[in-house]
């Protein structure tokens, strides 16, 4: 999923640091809010909260709650973190932008575990029937929920497919296409076929389809330890994890770091 | 006398009229509740998002951050038991502008039964931060809080009722958030209550008045917040408080009161009347008020057997 935020923070996302409440910014809700501290990392590296203050990450009195809370700081869009319900406020979002006349557009990160929510499919048919082509729906689609995974000796103890991918047996793509959506299947860690479908989305559909993103992508990507491993949707490193994991990450991570909002892509202008 | 669903729609339709920020969201029962007329008169400000309440509540709460003023519509228990958890967050936690508006809540809904009845709203509601809940008396107290409800930022959960209320309040009343309405004056006994069981209260205290007791009548429209200091005030000198509402005895008016009562020391003997844990039915309004004892009738004759039960002090 962090490959999928970073570029949509730092390439695409009409927003701006210095006036986070703007009209017409774009809107964008992490609807598996679980993964708020990524997001709060975003923010942070784009100039929408100091840094050190990542630090505070969970603790009483902090802005940056273990799931996002709309009221406490800047930059969120959405309170999140009961699971399946934040497509539904993205609806909203670009309804109105739609019945306003205004051209921001709406993104929604979803969680393939997530969609197995009933209320997300009442807003992917409600979406699709106003025909909001100004909203989009990225689907982290990693295979793993918190007690699902993959296919393994594990999730074989039964036949039945209950304890593997989420969507086991399911063409996701044809079920949103059922529905009246565009879908656009990616490699979720490839940057320039991420950027693609954003300037794709962004660009509407001349159906007036809202669109989706299916992202292909692997839990933990670049974290040896982690990779693929569904019980780090809960895991706390360690001292030698955490020191682990930087000496694999940090030389890219130090290029990326920008706090100045107009140097990447000039929409704020 | 205009059935409230009537004076909902119609009032409605003016808000839309009077701010283009007003939409509407209906669960598919726009001719049951009446904001078949907000459809009609402004239909591209009203959005029928089908038997979906949860979704419908989300969306009225993006709607709302974009500078929106959503109206939500359906019956009050699809809203307080099917999409509670849309409320608590995305409206309620997040202080969002959205007017959920409980239509059909209480017993009397026209006899479709346990499903589509509410009894447990007031419980429900009431114990949600962040969260306004008014339950108005009449016509004129319904229009009032629509208009207090467009004007203030903030979540709002208005119950109301199918049928026609008498006239509790003149046409010019104003509402004001919090406020306690003493509408009646006596000394034997303090009934408190609250929508449109009010003026089956105030009925019931004429009978009372002709067994030659004087009951004081109260009525709480602001369910939350509530001015603690004039409720208490508002049955001060009695020493026996009977809470009356269309509603569970649990949680609801009936536990409000009780709080607030008990909670500065010594307090009155506190009986409440209601729906005693139990699911309802379908049937007519006449046989629900009687058989869940809500009728003035019936609430005189209970108040007059806990007086005379009463050991003289």
């Amino acid at each position: 999923m962090m490959d999928l935020l970073v570029t949509l923070y730092f390439e695409e996302l009409r927003v701006d640091p210095s006036d986070a409440r703007a009209e017409d910014r774009d809107r964008f809700v992490l609807s598996k809010g679980h993964a708020a501290i990524g997001l709060y990392s975003v923010l942070a590296l784009r100039g929408f909260l100091p840094l050190d203050e990542l630090a505070t990450f969970d603790k009483g009195d902090s802005r940056l709650q273990g799931h996002p809370d709309v009221t406490r700081l800047p930059g969120l869009d959405s309170s999140t973190g009961s699971l399946g319900q934040g497509l539904s406020v993205g609806v909203g979002m670009a309804l109105g932008a739609q019945l306003g006349q205004k051209d921001f557009h709406t993104w929604v990160m979803l969680g393939d575990g997530e969609i197995q929510e009933g209320m997300i499919w009442e807003a992917v048919q409600v979406a699709a029937r106003y025909k909001l082509s100004n909203l989009t729906a990225i689907v982290d689609r990693n295979g793993l929920q918190q007690f699902g995974l993959p296919s393994s000796a594990e999730t074989t103890l039964t036949d039945r497919g209950d304890r593997r991918d989420p969507w086991f047996g399911v063409d996701l793509a044809a079920v949103f296409q059922a529905f009246g959506w565009r879908v656009v299947e990616i490699n979720g860690h490839d940057y320039g076929q991420i950027r693609s479908a954003y300037k794709l989305a962004r660009a509407g559909d001349y159906e007036g389809r809202p669109t989706v993103i299916i992202a292909h992508t692997v839990k933990g990507k670049g974290l040896s330890l982690a990779e693929g491993v569904h019980t780090w949707h809960s895991i706390v490193p360690t001292a030698d994890d955490f020191e682990k994991a930087r000496r694999e990450l940090e030389p890219d991570e130090l290029e990326i770091l920008d706090n100045n909002p107009t140097s990447k892509n000039g929409a704020e202008a | 006398m205009k059935a409230m669903r009537d004076v909902w729609g119609d009032k409605l339709v003016e808000l839309g009229a009077t701010d283009p920020r007003t939409v509407v969201l209906d669960g598919d029962l726009g001719n049951s509740t009446k904001v078949d007329k907000f459809a009609k008169a402004h239909p591209e400000r009203f959005f029928q998002m089908g038997i979906a309440e949860q979704n419908l509540v989300g969306t009225a709460a993006g709607l709302a951050s974009v500078g929106y003023v959503p109206w939500t519509s359906s019956f009050a228990v699809f809203f307080t038991h099917r999409a509670i958890d849309p409320i608590r967050m995305l409206v309620a936690q997040s202080h969002a502008n959205v007017k959920i508006v409980g239509s059909y809540s209480g017993l009397l809904i026209g006899a479709v039964g346990k499903t589509h009845l509410d009894v447990q709203d007031l419980a429900i509601m009431r114990a949600m931060p962040d969260m306004t809940v008014l339950s108005p008396a009449d016509e004129a107290e319904l229009i009032s809080m629509m208009d207090w409800a467009q004007a203030y930022d903030g979540p709002v959960y208005l119950r109301i009722v199918r049928d026609a209320v008498p006239d509790v309040f003149d046409v010019d009343y104003t509402f004001t958030p919090g406020a306690v309405y003493r509408l009646r004056e006596g000394t034997d006994v303090a009934m408190v209550s609250t929508g449109p069981q009010v003026s089956r209260v105030l009925a019931a205290a004429v009978q009372l008045a002709e067994q030659g007791v004087a009951a004081t009548v109260v009525h709480v429209p602001c369910v939350k917040p509530v001015d603690e200091d004039a409720l208490r005030d508002s049955v001060a000198g009695h020493d026996l408080v009977v809470t009356v509402e269309e509603h569970s005895i649990m949680g609801g008016l009936g536990g409000l009161v009780a709080e607030t009562l008990t909670a500065t020391g010594p307090s009155p003997r506190i009986e409440r009347i209601g729906i005693n844990d139990t699911w309802g039915e379908s049937a007519g309004n006449d046989f629900m008020l009687t058989k869940y004892g809500l009728s003035p009738e019936l609430v005189s004759k209970r108040v007059l057997s806990v007086l005379a039960a009463r050991v003289p002090s």
